[in-house]
């Protein structure tokens, strides 16, 4: 297809971008109330009174001189890529901070449309803000937009189609340094003259100044001798200032900003506290902070055991009433395998996996995750990482893969292995679905509780191992605290289904063909020959029935599947006839451990590359392992 | 009464009291071993100087120059313990008894060269905050960065934001540290002169919440502690 034109989203993080992108392109970008949600760019395309438009949303960005990985995309984009016109999403809410990365886009001279987002909410507040004369000031077309309600957001595109057009004669910056800095970036710019690494040459030369090792490192290459007069230059800079040039810039960027909003912004202070500040309060209180998050974790648990249960009994009783009960080589394979695969995947699915994505919608639309990251902060340093790795890590009780992705929030390699490694041991919806499927329903939630909680040691355990033995240190948690929301029905439904798309498309269809070649397997005793060659870990070691062997190896592909090929290959529906309650607990607890799922393990290579995906795929099978058999041989002691 | 025993007071009171708490005269006593009548004399003639207040029911506390004098010997004697142990590797049990011995010699010019030739460490080996100098300089580059650095004396009350009150406001003097965390900082508007208000902190030396430029902002408790503002 042809595209007439591309536009890049770009802005701080929790603006409203990806929401933007969404009504555009009617796609499913995961939206929510939380800086760091989007940590890749995505793409999609509009169609536009007859134009073919690329819309581009890129991570969320604070500055220029990056600081964390997803920073770095959206500033390659910007800078590398060319983008026609780059749409800057600002918050009006925190113009002064926004308008900050607007003037450093300004300074690179991009084509540019201001999306000044979130109007309904600075209304509240009492700000309201003087768009023709931001549009003036920076030189560049002013959209007020409410992206939640898809208001403003068509305008958007009008302005920047006629933006593309006049580029031209696109104006030059509009921010001017003082005087002792704007010689220097002459002087520098003169230098830089036939040195050309594909960014604006004003732009360079400012970067160079600031000290930024990106640039440096790249016009370094092959032009030392820039680096060593943008040394000097910044040098003199700081000579003057007594503060290092890099702080001086960012401060006279700050100082324009300032200007900017004193000018074209009028505040009125609302005097009683909104119900947002009020329940700040409490979210984030020393004690109650904690009292609310351990019991909002606790009753989502105990909701989702009750509920799915329930749910599953329905759904399997339903189908039961109508199994023909025939027998044969055939309709055995069709109901045992097809039928029963298909109706024990529904069940977990709309028990267990589709409520909790409705749970977890709420949770992150309404901006509770970053209270948690500072409520969690401090007990997060004893395992070497800050708050922040708390979003990866409750995002991974939905799925472990894009908690592995999203772990690019944080800043350091460090930070960032361990916070992977530690995401896929956090129960996913999948393990979910096996530990309160079978333990939960079977032996009682309180031993379902007591397998999290193991988890939740091991974890603590894994994390403390990492941070001792890991070099380096934490940095610390910077991050900025959006106000509660009141979660949008609309976008937590819409956002649930997003999510439980790929689960029907691509678990169904496998746990149904899985189900099949094991009844299929059954029938031949093929099973019991791949069983019988796991035995002395399974039987022996582990103390499960043999043909356990190979639902361990295909729940390393899903590991819902593992519960639901369970049925079948024990070749009953009702387990308790096939299983022990001690067997079931150490089978859910191995499950729980012993390997990520290819799903996951494909990220961990993505992420981490092959080495470090193969070390943590092997340490948590060795301790599935050991972990299960000293459980077996304690439970049976209890039992 | 020689001065380096009215330090070792100072640091007392200041490590059971902190800057605005109060400590009783057996905790001095038994800290410093000495008999309580002794350390109440003792106290008498510091209230003199001006440097604590006193009263014999309530206990002692600093004043407002008994604390600068106080944190002054703490960062000395941080800065030797952090010298003794990286540049001479000293035995870390021993550090902190030599540290105690020296502290009372070291001359204000020595204290800044130690701070500039260690790099301006942040923490004692025991990890305890070494206090900023009160030297009139923006950030640490600024003195690293120049060879024969004359430096004016601040005559202004900077304290971390992390010793601020909930709701209290504060201006923005001096970052600490280095580097991308301090390029961050600036680029998230806590440029030098910038004013802040502290929120709320997390219980247990967690992070801080603060207010600047109309944005709330998160900040981690070991780099809150490398902000420092004077009241407004």
């Amino acid at each position: 297809m042809k595209v007439d034109l591309v536009v890049a989203l770009a802005g701080n993080a929790n603006v409203g971008k990806s929401s933007i992108f969404n009504q555009l392109t009617g796609l499913g970008q995961i939206i929510g109330n939380w800086p760091g949600k989007t940590v890749e760019k995505a793409e999609g395309v509009l169609l536009h009174h007859g134009k073919h438009i690329k819309i581009i949303d890129l991570p969320g960005i604070y500055s220029l001189s990056t600081y964390s990985q997803e920073e770095i995309v959206s500033r390659e984009y910007i800078a590398l890529e060319h983008p026609d016109v780059v749409v800057n999403v600002v918050d009006a809410t925190s113009l002064e901070r926004n308008l900050f990365f607007t003037l450093q886009l300004l300074e690179m001279g991009t084509p540019l449309v201001i999306a000044l987002n979130l109007v309904d909410v600075a209304k509240k507040k009492g700000i309201t803000i003087n768009e023709i004369k931001l549009q003036r000031l920076l030189n560049a077309p002013v959209v007020p937009t409410i992206a939640t309600k898809g208001i403003g957001v068509h305008e958007i595109v009008d302005a920047a189609i006629e933006q593309a057009a006049k580029r031209s004669s696109a104006s030059k910056s509009t921010i001017r340094y003082g005087p002792e800095i704007e010689t220097r970036i002459e002087k520098l710019e003169r230098v830089l003259t036939g040195v050309n690494i594909g960014y604006p040459l004003r732009w360079t030369a400012i970067k160079l100044l600031e000290g930024d090792s990106d640039i440096v490192n790249k016009v370094g290459e092959k032009h030392p001798d820039v680096i060593v007069a943008a040394n000097i230059l910044a040098g003199e800079i700081s000579e003057i200032h007594k503060e290092p040039c890099s702080t001086v810039i960012s401060s006279e960027r700050y100082a324009v900003a300032a200007r900017i909003v004193k000018e074209v912004q009028t505040f009125k202070e609302s005097e009683k506290p909104s119900m947002g500040e009020l329940f700040d309060e409490l979210s984030m209180h020393s004690v109650w902070g904690y009292v609310l998050m351990f019991t909002t974790m606790l009753s989502i648990l105990m909701f989702m055991s009750f509920f799915g249960g329930w749910l599953s009994e329905i759904v399997r009783n339903l189908f039961e009433s109508v199994n023909p009960h025939m027998t044969g080589f055939l309709p055995d394979l069709l109901w045992n395998g097809g039928v029963v695969g298909f109706y024990a995947t529904l069940s977990v699915a709309l028990g267990f996996i589709l409520p909790f994505y409705l749970i977890l919608g709420v949770l992150e639309d309404s901006g509770y995750l970053p209270k948690i990251a500072y409520l969690m902060d401090r007990p997060c340093h004893t395992i070497g990482l800050h708050g922040k790795a708390c979003i990866p890590l409750l995002l991974a009780f939905g799925c472990n893969v894009p908690a592995c992705v999203g772990c690019r929030i944080m800043e350091t390699k460090r930070d960032r292995f361990i916070a992977i490694f530690l995401s896929t041991l956090v129960p996913c919806s999948a393990r979910t679905v096996v530990i309160l499927g079978l333990v939960g329903a079977y032996v009682g939630v309180q031993w379902a509780l007591l397998l999290y909680i193991i988890d939740f040691i091991l974890i603590f355990l894994i994390g403390r191992i990492l941070n001792r033995f890991l070099p380096g240190k934490s940095v610390g948690i910077i991050m900025e605290m959006p106000p509660y929301r009141l979660p949008s029905g609309k976008v937590v439904v819409k956002q649930a289904w997003n999510r439980f798309k790929p689960f029907l498309m691509t678990a169904l269809p496998l746990i149904i063909l899985g189900s099949i070649i094991i009844e299929a397997m059954r029938i031949t005793e093929i099973l019991y020959l791949v069983s019988n060659a796991l035995s002395p870990i399974t039987v022996v070691w582990l103390g499960l029935p043999a043909f356990t062997g190979f639902l361990f190896i295909f729940g390393i592909l899903r590991k819902e599947a593992a519960l639901v090929l369970l049925m079948t290959a024990a070749g009953t529906v009702d387990i308790r006839s096939a299983m022990s309650p001690v067997q079931m607990i150490v089978f859910a607890l191995v499950i729980m451990i012993y390997v990520p799922c290819v799903a996951t393990i494909a990220a961990l290579v993505r992420e981490t590359g092959w080495k470090k995906a193969g070390l943590i795929t092997l340490t948590e099978v060795g301790l599935a392992i050991f972990i299960g058999g000293i459980a077996f041989r304690l439970l049976n002691v209890f039992m | 009464m020689p001065q380096e025993h009215i330090e070792e007071y100072l640091e007392a009171i200041y490590d059971i009291a902190g800057r605005e708490g109060t400590a009783k005269t057996t905790e001095i006593a038994e800290r410093l071993k000495n008999a309580p009548a002794s350390v109440t004399e003792v106290f008498q003639r510091m209230k003199q100087k001006g440097l604590v207040r006193y009263e014999s029911h309530k206990g002692v506390s600093l004043t407002g120059k008994g604390y600068k004098a106080a944190i002054k010997m703490k960062r000395k004697h941080r800065l030797l313990e952090v010298f003794l142990d990286k540049m001479l590797h000293l035995p870390s049990d021993k550090v902190h008894e030599q540290a105690c011995k020296m502290e009372h010699t070291l001359t204000d010019e020595t204290e800044t060269a130690l701070c500039k030739t260690l790099k301006g460490p942040t923490e004692c080996p025991h990890g305890s905050p070494i206090p900023p100098c009160n030297l009139e300089v923006k950030n640490c580059q600024e003195c690293f960065s120049e060879q024969n650095l004359t430096l004016e004396k601040r005559d202004k009350d900077i304290i971390a934001i992390t010793a601020l009150k909930h709701g209290e406001k504060a201006k923005i003097v001096f970052v600490r540290g280095g580097g991308g965390v301090m390029q961050r900082l600036c680029d998230l508007g806590l440029t030098n002169g910038t004013t802040i208000s502290l929120l709320r902190e997390a219980p247990m030396n967690g992070p801080v919440e603060i207010c600047v430029r109309g944005c709330k902002l998160v900040i981690g408790r070991g780099i809150a502690e490398k902000i420092f503002v004077q009241k407004t």
